[in-house]
């Protein structure tokens, strides 16, 4: 029941802990609002054929000015909407507050939003982009700041949100039932990447998450039916021998580059890396630069020292955010994609077009 | 009667004012003519007239916004605009809808044109002041629209700070913009508030006052209140833009979330602006072609009253996940559903008022039974994401804007078009074609809910509002909901269009055509200037269908 109602309201995959609960009060009050309606517009429909003009001249006696419901009827109807949406709030508040208030030993994880883009600080002084890194079966909590504007942070599967404010220190909290990637939004307009500053939680089973933070590398973050890879060109299968260049695809998806740099020529927020190394660039404040790895690493530590032009400076340093090796196989990435035309072409990643 | 025969002719009597008197003065489309005798009147009924055309115009261009939107998500990347070209149009749409378009359409239009006859006025107790509005009207706009446009505007009709006061476009104009609008807004509402206390005709308590003008009597009264906050909301961030004040901007110590207080305190009851005229417009429609007096008149006009007051307790509800506390979300929460309870009521009196009634079925009517459905659910769901933990989830997704767009447009364009066809008559002296009626509004109908319906499953579905790109998985409901905006954008069309085609062909107009006892169908076909010639005296109700027509106008003339 709960399964095919959620299918039939579009609700997507019930991944936290609280979802089910939400979703369950979700089905109460909008069934109760379609039947609501439904039954104003029959009871009125019903009336409009009853008493029209036609038929009241062959029965005259059915029409009555004086005509009105008994005052109890009107007294009961509005007592029992009264008495629903009391239940409503009763059951919406508690989980509101069940939904806000953090348990006791949660894993902390500090997020600073900015246009943007996502950066997460580990408890450990480890740090990411783009995705959040989290131990499945474990609660949760953020702490959420913006460097800008208001952004919000936004997991449709497990039906948290939360606005993160300049200037203030939200929180919010959730626990991930499986391993899995779930989709980050944002939802509070920020400009004009806003539609894409999204990202993934990445929910590691216990053992891996450990793994995680020591520094290993994983490989496929997870396997699994669910498992999406998202803003990449090309298919990398989670099963599949990873080479230096998948392994550069990976980290580049990973750390959140591919969410401003295309790979095949698209225009966005910062410079394609189709066809670009081994390419001449003009430099901001004048002067050009040849793409090679010397480059492309002094680009990623330090983004502004010298950038390309005709880009605004948006790029973080990933400086202490970049595992050793994966800036050399983001580099060996970079380097393959030196034959593909930089020209725009259909925007629409090829994997990208299949169900979640 | 022979129906193209001029009402002067009449010598039946069907006008109260035609036995005394054989020298008719013009009605007010011909008294006075030359373009400078309406750009110059004091008419009311001319000035609402105006105010029609300009509005209706405004209405087109909110729309075109509204379908390049739809435009481009056709497709989840780019379809025909760049990221930034398209959060303009969303602004300019908001913006244009919401300020130009609904805040003003029914009051400036048909309450202007109709409270004064209505309670048997010669005119709004200040005329200039009226005339005056018409044209802060124009400056506002043109000064929004302008900065709009040119400056390229792009925070969204909301103007979310800190966005607001950092983005590289000309918001502060849009400001001022907003800000003189604001004042045509109090000037209509002081002038609507005093004629009603004031200039009521000979024997009309406020018990006798038709229902449209208790709904615009409340609705003056939110006017009144709330517009002067967001004048100075608006004041605050242009303040925040040029001389960094730090009123919200965090870096200088202000608050972001403070904006949202003031800003919601002003366009929380600003929904209540938009959409008690449209109910105002239902309870005489229902009870004009039920033939029936309301099945409680007292139950509908206290509700209004009722909503403009609780309307002003309901804003946080826009902040849940803005970070406000769990006690501030609880409260608010429960305030916000007392507005339904209000609502409710009237929605309860308008169905049992069809309840053994004598029911013609015309376009206003059928328009009516749309409203009562897409009211409803509209309604209900806004009870939904007054529902905390829910609204977690639905907070600017897509079930938020198809929520209010079931109000905004299911509820009050559908009364605005509703409202349109039922006072043709008597604003214009024609009938519209019924056939073309009924089929427009059907079409409205249909295009209506392929439009809205998906974007609830989209909220549902965990799509964002104001997202250029989405990831692919939503396409096919984007793609609906675009084919549904143009199937009602082309209804609209033909609505205007027959509308239109009645003011030029129409048959002429009989003074009462739909046998109303209201108050505003005892004039001649079109009013005359000063809509009575002698001041009326009213000795009963304005829904005393018991009465024959005779001896209903009998009951509203002077003696």
């Amino acid at each position: 029941m709960n399964e095919l109602l959620r299918r039939l309201l579009f609700l997507p995959q019930q991944s936290s802990t609280m979802a089910e609960s939400i979703d369950e009060l979700h089905y109460f009050v909008i069934i109760t609002t379609m039947l609501g309606a439904l039954l104003v517009t029959l009871v009125g429909g019903w009336f409009l054929l009853r008493y029209r003009e036609g038929r009241i001249q062959t029965h005259p006696h059915d029409y009555d000015i004086g005509a009105k419901p008994p005052l109890w009827m009107k007294v009961a109807a509005v007592f029992a909407l009264f008495t629903l949406f009391v239940v409503w709030w009763a059951i919406g508040m508690r989980q509101y507050l069940e939904l806000r208030i953090a348990p006791q030993g949660a894993f902390e994880v500090e997020v600073v939003a900015k246009q943007w883009m996502w950066k997460y600080t580990y408890p450990e002084g480890g740090r990411s982009i783009a995705a959040l890194y989290v131990p499945a079966g474990r609660p949760v909590k953020l702490t959420l700041t913006s460097r800008d504007v208001i952004h919000s942070f936004y997991v449709p599967e497990f039906r948290i949100k939360q606005d993160v404010v300049p200037g203030r220190f939200t929180t919010v909290w959730f626990e991930a039932k499986a391993a899995g990637v779930y989709e980050i939004l944002c939802t509070e307009y920020c400009g004009t990447g806003h539609s894409v500053m999204r990202g993934q939680v990445i929910a590691l089973e216990p053992g891996d998450f450990d793994r995680w933070l020591e520094g290993e590398d994983l490989g496929a973050p997870v396997a699994g039916p669910r498992y999406e890879q998202p803003w990449v060109v090309g298919n990398t299968a989670p099963a599949q021998e990873l080479d230096l260049v998948r392994t550069g695809e990976r980290a580049a998806s990973t750390q959140g580059c591919l969410r401003c740099h295309s790979v095949d020529g698209t225009p966005h927020i910062g410079p394609t890396w189709a066809g670009l190394y081994g390419s001449v660039v003009p430099l901001e404040g004048g002067g050009k630069a040849l793409v090679d790895a010397a480059y492309i690493t002094e680009s990623m530590m330090d983004p502004l020292v010298k950038m390309h032009a005709g880009f605004a400076p948006l790029m973080p340093s990933y400086l202490g955010r970049i595992r050793s090796g994966e800036t050399a196989a983001i580099i060996a990435f970079i380097k393959s994609l030196r034959n593909v035309p930089p020209e725009p072409v259909a925007p629409t990643p090829s994997n990208d077009g299949g169900a979640p | 009667m022979s129906e193209e025969r001029d009402y002067r002719d009449d010598p039946g009597g069907t006008s109260p004012f035609d036995q005394a008197n054989l020298s008719f003065p013009p009605d007010y489309l011909r008294d006075g003519r030359g373009i400078r005798s309406w750009l110059l009147t004091t008419d009311h009924k001319r000035i609402g007239v105006m105010f029609y055309a300009i509005i209706v115009l405004m209405l087109g261009l909110g729309g075109i916004f509204a379908l390049l939107i739809r435009t481009e998500l056709l497709t989840p990347e780019r379809t025909v605009m760049s990221a930034s070209a398209y959060n303009r149009f969303f602004t300019l749409h908001g913006v244009v809808m919401v300020f130009l378009f609904m805040i003003p359409s029914i009051p400036n239009v048909f309450g202007n044109f109709l409270l004064p006859i209505m309670i048997g006025a010669r005119d709004l107790a200040f005329p200039r002041l009226n005339l005056a509005s018409f044209y802060v009207y124009c400056v506002g706009s043109t000064v929004t629209l302008a900065a709009a446009i040119w400056g390229g505007v792009d925070t969204g009709w909301t103007f979310y700070v800190p966005y607001s006061t950092s983005t590289e476009s000309s918001v502060f104009l849009v400001a001022v913009g907003i800000f003189i609008l604001g004042i045509s807004s109090i000037l209509t509402a002081l002038n609507f508030i005093v004629t009603t206390h004031t200039l009521r005709a000979e024997g009309m308590r406020w018990l006798d006052m038709p229902l449209f003008v208790w709904a615009i009597y409340a609705t003056s009264i939110i006017m009144l209140l709330a517009t002067p906050v967001l004048g100075l909301t608006l004041v605050l961030v242009a303040l925040d833009r040029i001389a960094h004040i730090g009123m919200f901007d965090p870096r200088l110590g202000g608050d972001p979330v403070l904006f949202q207080h003031l800003f919601w305190f002003y366009s929380h009851p600003a929904v209540y602006i938009m959409i008690l005229p449209a109910m105002g417009v239902i309870s005489e429609t229902v009870c004009t072609f039920s033939k029936k007096p309301p099945s409680s008149y007292w139950a509908i006009a206290i509700s209004s009253l009722g909503i403009a007051f609780v309307g002003f307790f309901g804003w946080g509800h826009h902040m849940f996940v803005a970070g406000m506390s769990e006690i501030d979300a609880g409260i608010f929460g429960a305030l916000s559903m007392f507005v339904a309870i209000f609502s409710a009521i009237k929605v309860f009196t308008w169905t049992a008022t069809l309840y053994r009634g004598n029911i013609t079925f015309t376009t206003p009517m059928l328009y009516f039974f749309w409203f009562l459905f897409l009211f409803t659910f509209g309604g209900m769901t806004g009870v939904a994401v007054a529902t905390q933990s829910l609204d977690v989830h639905w907070h600017d997704t897509y079930f938020v804007v198809a929520h209010f767009h079931f109000i905004m447009v299911g509820g009050t364009i559908t009364a605005f078009v509703g409202a349109a066809h039922y006072w043709f008559p008597i604003m214009f002296g024609r009938m519209y074609s019924e056939r073309m009626g009924l089929l427009t509004s059907t079409s409205v109908f249909f295009g209506f809910l392929f439009t809205f319906v998906p974007q609830f499953l989209l909220g549902n579905a965990g799509m964002p509002r104001r997202y250029y790109s989405y990831p692919p998985r939503y396409q096919w409901l984007n793609v609906v909901s675009t084919g549904g905006a143009y199937l009602l954008a082309g209804a609209l069309l033909l609505t205007l269009i027959n509308l239109l085609v009645a003011l030029k062909w129409g048959k002429r107009a009989t003074p009462n055509p739909w046998g109303s006892r209201s108050f505003e169908w005892m004039t001649a076909a079109i009013p005359i200037k000063h809509n009575f010639e002698t001041p009326p005296v009213i000795s009963r109700g304005p829904y005393d269908y018991h009465l024959s027509e005779e001896q209903a106008h009998a009951r509203t003339k002077a003696r």
